[in-house]
């Protein structure tokens, strides 16, 4: 693929648990970022969110990165990292983006001799349409972060269903501004499979096999994750987002 | 209620699985917890028959592919198997046909379960020089067999409504004599659906409903389209089917325009008896 930009998929999120649905925005992303001609896919990045997220129901991310890596142990382009995970406090996906692309950058730089890639590969955030959504939540996001995720960096934006992110580009002037950043990835598989959903199977005792790896299901039951009570943790807990950036101004 | 007093039940699903997806082994989990979750039933196994290549559907590739394919993506399931003899017939076997040669099969291997029991019993009673008595009130551990119902999506218990796609007397013979677990997308009217046919309202208690809450459609046609264009089925169908597909280059253009002229066989069937 010469003459073609390189480029990281990152995709942050709960993963909780990871899904095979997750694992197809990587597959749908690279596929559809190849067929632009412009550019190379040469990695994908799954960061799991810290616990001090405080989002409901969200278990112990060292079972989380577990499950993650289980899923992508067969995967040849797709890792798990747990830096963002391991930080004190929850921590801006914009944070996050800084550190991979700082790092990756730093790796092509140090391997100057032996090239892989003609130029520092682009890093881009991978999401669902969902995620488009979040960009209006009061509070959620500070406007400069959102300006450099999607400015600086880049979206690569996966449809689901009836969500069409067309709408949420729209409605955004922050996010119109920056059209040619985002890719917009179209799914024509009606796939609502959600973690939210495995989660609800798993307290009901109905399978949820084909939905996600064998190897994550084992995983689960051996450790008793997603019951009842799993499902009320953070019930009464604010999402950290919320509290943190409120701070700042 | 004990688990002596469930009627036990297998699951067979009929369907070209051109190629078999995540969707396919999905239908058969949903079913079983669904009828299992009524409290009257055991789901005991379910088979998957992969239809023949006499069928003529278009773009269907060799039923040996289908099979290992099939094979392959069962291989970590505990209750879920292949069978071969549909596509292993000739000529294009009608669905009531494999039900009722699989709930035969059901039968005889439940009465050989039994044949143990009885030559016990004809030994007991040999030893007490008595006439040898061979009804089932003398064996009271014989069980019924498990009852056959063929596991379906919404469209195949629809199709029933299609001109010349079913004989009337099959279609009574499946809901009738047998069973169905439907798979049914969210927005769909089930009930609605039965109410307007007669023979499927007259056998309703024979229709399970399995609503499928949360949309799943990962289509066998759009996996072979996807695969047309080069891109990624990854998670769509399990890994080794993938692999198997990656390595056999099935599934291509050429491929799609299998039988492309032909009349599907129970079109031909049925037309061809009018």
């Amino acid at each position: 693929m010469a003459g073609r930009i390189p480029l990281v998929l990152l995709a942050c999120g709960s993963f909780n648990p990871i899904t095979h649905q997750n694992m197809r925005l990587f597959e749908l992303a690279r596929d559809h970022m190849h067929q632009t001609g412009l550019y190379h896919v040469v990695g994908g990045i799954v960061s799991p969110v810290g616990d001090d997220y405080g989002k409901r129901g969200l278990v112990a991310s060292k079972h989380r990165l577990a499950m993650a890596r289980l899923a992508l142990q067969s995967s040849d382009w797709v890792s798990v990292d747990d830096w963002e995970s391991k930080l004190e406090d929850w921590t801006e996906t914009v944070v996050t983006m800084r550190y991979h692309y700082n790092r990756i950058a730093a790796q092509y730089h140090s391997s100057k001799d032996l090239p892989t890639v003609s130029e520092v590969p682009e890093l881009k955030l991978l999401c669902g349409a969902d995620f488009m959504d979040t960009f209006k939540v009061p509070g959620l996001w500070r406007d400069d972060h959102v300006e450099e995720v999607v400015g600086r960096f880049g979206l690569v934006c996966v449809s689901r269903g009836s969500l069409q992110p067309d709408r949420a580009i729209h409605e955004s002037d922050l996010l119109s501004r920056h059209r040619q950043s985002i890719f917009l990835v179209r799914e024509w598989v009606h796939n609502e499979i959600s973690a939210t959903e495995v989660r609800r199977a798993l307290r009901r005792g109905q399978s949820v096999k084909y939905l996600l790896p064998d190897s994550v299901i084992d995983y689960i039951r051996e450790h008793n994750l997603y019951t009842q009570d799993s499902e009320m943790k953070n019930k009464d807990v604010k999402l950290r987002p919320l509290t943190k950036q409120t701070i700042q101004d | 209620m004990s688990s002596q007093e469930k009627t036990k039940v297998v699951l067979l699903a009929c369907g070209s699985f051109n190629p078999i997806t995540n969707m396919h082994l999905r239908m058969f989990e949903l079913a079983r917890d669904h009828l299992e979750d009524t409290g009257r039933y055991r789901v005991v196994k379910g088979i998957i028959s992969p239809v023949g290549d006499s069928y003529k559907k278009k773009g269907l590739i060799e039923a040996s592919h289908r099979l290992e394919m099939a094979r392959l993506a069962t291989l970590n399931s505990d209750w879920i198997t292949v069978d071969d003899w549909e596509s292993q017939q000739l000529e294009w076997v009608e669905t009531a046909k494999v039900v009722r040669h699989h709930a035969e099969l059901i039968s005889s291997e439940n009465n050989n379960d039994d044949v143990d029991t009885v030559k016990c019993g004809k030994r007991r009673k040999l030893e007490q020089n008595t006439i040898i008595c061979q009804s089932s009130s003398y064996i009271n551990t014989k069980e019924d067999p498990p009852r056959l119902n063929l596991l379906c999506g919404a469209d195949v218990l629809e199709s029933f409504g299609v001109p010349n796609l079913w004989k009337p007397e099959d279609i009574e013979e499946i809901v009738g004599r047998y069973g169905v677990a439907c798979i049914t997308r969210c927005g769909s009217d089930p009930e609605k659906f039965i109410n307007q046919s007669d023979v499927l309202y007259k056998h309703r208690k024979n229709i399970h409903m399995v609503r499928e809450w949360v949309t799943n459609e990962i289509s066998a046609t759009h996996v072979r389209r996807a695969l047309r264009r080069g891109q990624s089925v990854r998670y769509l169908l399990p890994d080794p089917v993938a692999r198997y597909i990656q390595e056999h280059s099935l599934y291509s253009v050429e491929s799609e325009q299998k039988n492309d002229n032909a009349i599907l066989a129970p079109f031909q069937r049925y037309t061809s008896a009018n």
